[in-house]
């Protein structure tokens, strides 16, 4: 044919398959005219075999050994001819020491996947029984590029305006209640996208999609004789893969397609897609775990070793990444930008990303070139970079993370303080004060827009089981409730778990409101967790990383059983949208500059302008000026929010508006169904202009017009 | 079942009528026949499934391949596909490339 370049014609041949030299770069498997270029790095082998099956089969076809003159530095290189792209599975041996005391631990028995594997075999359905004795568990396949993006790309929406989702691809659609055609898959979540829309939210965080394999570490609870899987997911088998039975067509190897198709239907809609990235760790474990990539193509590069050779454990799993080595830090540049090149990603959350700025032994780097080389990275310039600033090794970075003016973070402090005073604790003011305006105590030059703030996520309670249990119970996980926090900083409201008791219930419904309304109304970028929207309970288990079953998946029923709970949250999404005042992308000045005669922020007390910093205060009020709203670029309507987490009613005078305005409520948490929150636009006017009684532990909104 | 296919082309449609199994090994009698229609630059790709059990993801990919062959200007029609070929059609969104129909002419 004569597109074909004659570079491309094969010099070699072994067993009847022809071959030449290939490209060293890009690393992984590249489709080029008539061939396949396989490149891949190993700093240490002595040699490399590259092994090819057809699809499925038990035994290769083929396996070529790169001879000498492929190799370049450390690069392996080689183009396959006439391969069928279809059916086409491949892996490595690579010979070399055992020498785990030198950080070597090759295995030419083992047939290694590709670290840079597009899309791989093996796991292609959930839960599917595999082939234990199979001898290429995970299988490096080919992905096409074909797809049709048409004039889609990432949204590029300003980050202080998301509102953020979390969720799990299975979970969010499995239960039976969720009548999805394609349960737990990117599909079914695509089937529900009406749903995210009218629930109001503009950004869904997936819980981990690259590669994993649910079996791992599988086991059956003694007590129930249940089946725990890793159903979560931090647990990367391939960075560049997406789960293959995340999809409905996992079993036909089309799971590229369905997660785009997915992705681009959610950019039609105004959503953008967040993934949550585990770059701290593998599924290799330590020095007991399986060899299925990494370890046995290059440990001493991808691995953080002691000096023994044995592997650190800053992530609690086991092994840890060695991100900041160039060439591993470089894999997970090539991942990222591949993600927000191919996949049309709008930002990442970076699992336990604390690690991601220690030093090769381990200790914490000042100027991480990992965390930089992402801070500054051309391709992912308009990428959300989120970081989850601690890690499993003592690593506390909230409030002091290498940020390179791009990365946000998930505030665990936002978490910690909202929790304790949603319960009662006293001495906890001023800290709100805080955490109401984007924490400029631990962002003062990094402004509102890197605090992620949430109440509730995947790792811990939900938002109901917050005001339903004072204890955790992962007695199902197996492990006699010893796994998970203990410092859950929750109150069950009076009875432990699930009550009859209208009082208790209804006090757990105004908790989750207020702690639905705080969320809204805090300058940063809120963060709901899937279902929280509807009182979802995971029935006091705040661990639920091995349970696929169905009282942890989204109960869909809820919606109509809790319809107090999901009109409320519908409603306060839109307040925070129509309201530009609660979105600024930098700290207030506390004080008028735009001649409005209100300051941008002010706070008050049952008192107006004097507000309760004492240490036994469980109040606080605070008024935004509409006419500050994004640093004075835009009109906004006056704001006021009163929070009495004291448990009696306490009488709020209030600020003086100028004339012609007056107070309107929006919210009130401690009324019952349909009068606690109200349609933007049709807030009612407020009878005593001059003070107003809020409930014990309950929030009120007002807006002045 | 044993995959087979006819084709024909008529003033600019050409018209394929694929019967049996279409996996990845059959894929390639496929493609080769669009290749052989394309020769016609067609205007009109038209896809008798009514018979058509399975359709692999390769047989998806000549799909797109069609439209890359023969450009953006080709319209597809799919004719009378059974339930399990429009599902794989629907999530991985190719449904918005081809047209779906009972019958051609529509």
């Amino acid at each position: 044919m004569a597109d074909i370049r004659i570079d491309y014609y094969p010099t070699h041949e072994h067993e009847g398959i022809k071959f030449r030299r290939g490209h060293t770069l890009p690393f992984g498997a590249t489709m080029v005219p008539n061939g396949v270029n396989f490149s891949v790095y190993s700093s240490a082998a002595i040699s490399c075999t590259l092994v090819l099956f057809e699809r499925g089969e038990a035994q290769p076809y083929a396996e070529i050994p790169f001879p000498d003159e492929f190799r370049i530095g450390d690069v392996y290189c080689m183009t396959v001819f006439d391969l069928d792209f279809e059916r086409l599975e491949y892996g490595y041996r690579m010979d070399g020491p055992f020498k785990p005391e030198e950080g070597h631990r090759f295995d030419k028995n083992v047939i290694l996947s590709d670290p840079y594997a597009k899309v791989l075999g093996g796991r292609d359905t959930w839960r599917a029984q595999p082939n234990w004795d199979d001898v290429y568990p995970y299988r490096s396949r080919l992905a096409f590029e074909d797809f049709d993006w048409e004039n889609d790309h990432p949204l590029e929406t300003p980050i202080e305006d998301l509102s953020i989702y979390e969720m799990h691809v299975r979970g969010f659609t499995s239960h039976p209640s969720s009548e999805t055609k394609n349960a737990g898959t990117f599909a079914g979540i695509r089937s529900k996208i009406p749903y995210l829309k009218s629930l109001g939210i503009n950004c869904i965080e997936l819980m981990p999609i690259y590669e994993f394999d649910e079996w791992e570490n599988s086991r059956t609870n003694p007590k129930t004789g249940e089946l725990l899987v890793n159903y979560w997911g931090y647990s990367t088998v391939n960075f560049f893969s997406p789960k293959a039975g995340y999809a409905a067509t996992g079993k036909f190897g089309m799971q590229v397609d369905e997660l785009k198709t997915l992705i681009k239907e959610l950019h039609k809609n105004g959503i953008e897609v967040f993934l949550d990235v585990v770059f701290n760790h593998t599924a290799e474990g330590d020095h007991r775990g399986h060899t299925i990539s990494f370890r046995g193509i290059d440990n001493k590069t991808y691995y953080m070793l002691t000096p023994e050779g044995y592997y650190f454990n800053f992530s609690g799993t086991g092994n840890t990444l060695n991100c900041n080595h160039p060439v591993v830090r470089n894999m997970v540049l090539d991942c990222l930008r591949y993600w927000a090149s191919d996949y049309h990603i709008d930002g990442f959350r970076f699992d336990l990303a604390a690690i991601l700025g220690r030093a090769q032994d381990g200790s914490p780097l000042s100027n991480p070139p990992l965390l930089e080389s992402l801070a500054y990275d051309p391709i992912l310039a308009k990428c959300k970079l989120i970081a989850e600033a601690w890690d499993a090794g003592g690593l506390y970075q909230v409030g002091s993370f290498p940020a390179y003016g791009r990365w946000a973070e998930w505030n665990g402090k936002y978490r910690d303080t909202v929790r304790r005073f949603l319960k009662g604790d006293t001495g906890l003011v001023g800290e709100m004060a805080q955490r109401l305006q984007g924490s400029p105590d631990l962002y003062p030059s990094r402004g509102p827009t890197a605090s992620i703030n949430f109440v509730a996520c995947h790792d811990g309670f939900t938002l109901h089981d917050m005001f339903a249990y004072n204890e955790k119970h992962n007695e199902a996980n197996g492990e006699d409730n010893n796994d998970g926090a203990n410092d859950n900083n929750s109150w069950n409201s009076g009875w432990e778990g699930e009550t009859d008791d209208q009082a208790i219930n209804f006090l757990r419904h105004k908790q989750i409101k207020n702690a639905l309304t705080i969320l809204m109304v805090s300058q940063g970028i809120p963060m709901i967790l899937m279902g929280d929207e509807m009182g979802h309970t995971q029935l006091g288990n705040n661990n639920t990383y091995c349970q696929d079953v169905e009282w942890n998946w989204l109960n869909w029923s809820l919606v109509n059983k809790n319809a107090d709970l999901f009109h409320y949250a519908q409603q306060i999404l839109r307040f925070r949208r129509a309201h530009p005042v609660l979105r600024s992308p930098t700290h207030f000045r506390h004080y008028d500059y735009v001649g409005s005669g209100l300051p941008d922020i002010s706070f008050h007390g049952t008192l107006a302008w004097r507000p309760d910093w004492s240490a036994e205060s469980r109040t606080l009020a605070f008024m935004l000026c509409g006419s500050h709203a994004k640093g004075g670029t835009i009109r906004d309507e006056t704001i006021y929010v009163a929070l009495n987490m004291y448990w009696e009613p306490l009488h709020f005078e209030l600020p003086t508006l100028e004339p012609g305005l007056k107070w309107h409520v929006f919210a009130n948490t401690d009324m019952a169904n349909s009068e606690d929150i109200h349609q933007i636009g049709e807030e009612p006017l407020l009878e005593n202009q001059a003070g107003f009684f809020v409930g014990g532990r309950s929030v009120i909104i007002l807006v002045a017009k | 079942m044993d995959f087979t296919i006819t084709s024909e082309v008529v003033d600019k449609v050409a018209k394929l009528k694929l019967t049996g199994e279409l996996d990845s090994l059959s894929a390639r009698v496929f493609q080769k026949e669009i290749e052989k229609v394309a020769l016609e630059s067609p205007t009109e790709l038209v896809l008798d499934l009514e018979n058509l059990s399975f359709m692999s993801s390769a047989g998806l990919r000549v799909l797109i391949f069609s439209k890359q062959k023969m450009g953006v200007g080709l319209t597809i029609y799919i004719v009378k596909p059974q339930e399990i070929i429009v599902d794989t059609l629907e999530k991985t969104g190719l449904q918005h490339s081809v047209n779906i129909v009972d019958q051609y002419p529509v």
